[in-house]
């Protein structure tokens, strides 16, 4: 392998964005609106491009012939490495922009420094990408506002959705030496200052909206060494049907 | 001789798949013609990164240049630099407004948080008193506007730089 830390931090990557992407696909046809409906789903698909861009990327550093459709397709559960927030269930509306936002105010100051690394096709696809999360993360900020600032009982929905979810945050930030490796080798930038700026994102936006950031400081992780939430193995199972099911099939 | 002008005007007939009315030269998504080791390489480039049509443009590329007898073709798709809504050629932003679509303002949406969003002039009547209904349409590409005051509904294709 040319740069099994890049492999791996590739990974990281494409996981997350190929996990939400698959979340908002099971919108499709569900949403409160069409219009709804549609925005989760053209999302669900930059996130979706955004995956097979990074897994073939990484695909290309490991050397194996393994392609985007191979690495997002045809892993066992421990290999994924997401961050389990992207994992968890849609729930209502209120939880999937929750997650959505919590993602999305962590992805685009990441892209944004991304965009300065080194390794040209990380940049690339970073300077691609960021493009989408911006409006990303104004679709799903005004609803969190929205729904925070609306009706009594959107109030309280949308503050139990945060309430559930801000666990999964601090595992946004999780590096190990796959990171570290990088920066040694001059291909991630300094990325210390991500964990502020997402911060007085959220802290922003849920003033505006009138929602309480939980006291409780329990958080999970796990994700980033494979190890899953129950959730995961049936997301997987629907994902991976068709490739177990016909092996090489395409159309 | 075929040179990369007369490859560029054979492109011109090549449709973008989901909207018709513009060819992938009026996109923009083509980026380069060249010939590498004696076939000529098509250079394009995807509108959004999970865009649907970048299949059917390569193939319908390919079966174009077939029929104007050049066989051996190759299509190759980067990313960077990445695409740009100014990349959109001053054709085609009239044939969009033709068609009933907001050509793209020259000026991205500022209102990532908390701004009023662009003034998208109505393709019908021309008004400036519209208002978006989503920052998402019928693909990633556009959004949905209505005017406010011939009630015509429109997709917007929205600015990316």
């Amino acid at each position: 392998m040319k740069n099994e830390a890049l492999f791996r931090y590739l990974l990281r990557l494409g996981d997350d964005s190929l996990i939400l992407g698959q979340r908002l696909a099971e919108w499709c046809g569900h949403g409160p609106i069409l219009e709804e409906d549609i925005a989760m789903t053209n999302i669900s698909l930059d996130f979706i491009g955004q995956a097979m861009s990074l897994l073939d990327y990484a695909g290309v550093i490991e050397g194996k012939d393994r392609n985007c459709d191979k690495l997002g397709l045809l892993r066992f559960e421990k290999e994924y490495v997401n961050v389990l927030l992207v994992e968890q269930p849609n729930g209502d509306f209120g939880d999937t922009m929750m997650r959505q936002f919590l993602f999305d105010a962590f992805r685009k100051p990441l892209y944004e420094r991304l965009v300065s690394s080194s390794d040209k096709q990380l940049a690339a696809i970073a300077d691609k990408s960021l493009k989408e999360t911006r409006y990303h993360l104004k679709h799903s900020s005004e609803w969190v506002i929205r729904l925070g600032d609306g009706t009594e009982e959107s109030h309280e929905r949308v503050q139990n959705s945060l309430n559930t979810l801000w666990r999964y945050t601090d595992e946004l930030f999780y590096t190990d030496e796959v990171e570290a490796q990088l920066i040694v080798d001059g291909i991630l930038p300094d990325l210390s200052g991500i964990k502020a700026e997402w911060e007085s994102t959220v802290k922003h936006v849920f003033s505006e909206a009138t929602l309480e950031i939980p006291a409780n400081n329990w958080k999970f992780d796990g994700g980033r060494k494979g190890r899953h939430s129950e959730h995961f193995g049936h997301l997987l199972s629907e994902l991976q049907y068709m490739q177990r099911a016909y092996p090489n099939m395409e159309w | 001789m075929v040179n990369k002008e007369q490859i560029y005007n054979w492109l011109e007939e090549v449709s973008d798949p989901e909207i018709p009315v513009l060819s992938v030269i009026d996109l923009g998504v083509v980026r380069d013609a060249q010939i590498v080791n004696g076939d000529w390489l098509i250079t394009i480039t995807p509108t959004y990164s999970g865009c649907p049509a970048m299949k059917t443009m390569e193939e319908d590329i390919l079966s174009k240049l077939k029929d104007k007898g050049i066989d051996s073709a190759r299509v190759e798709l980067v990313l960077a630099p990445a695409w740009s809504t100014d990349w959109l050629s001053e054709n085609g932003r009239i044939k969009l407004r033709e068609y009933g679509i907001a050509p793209p303002e020259h000026e991205i949406d500022k209102s990532v948080l908390f701004a009023e969003p662009t003034i998208v002039p109505c393709p019908k009547c021309h008004s400036r008193n519209t208002r978006m209904v989503s920052q998402f349409g019928s693909t990633a590409c556009k959004a949905l506007y209505q005017c406010n005051d011939c009630q015509e509904p429109y997709d917007y294709f929205k600015c990316l730089k």
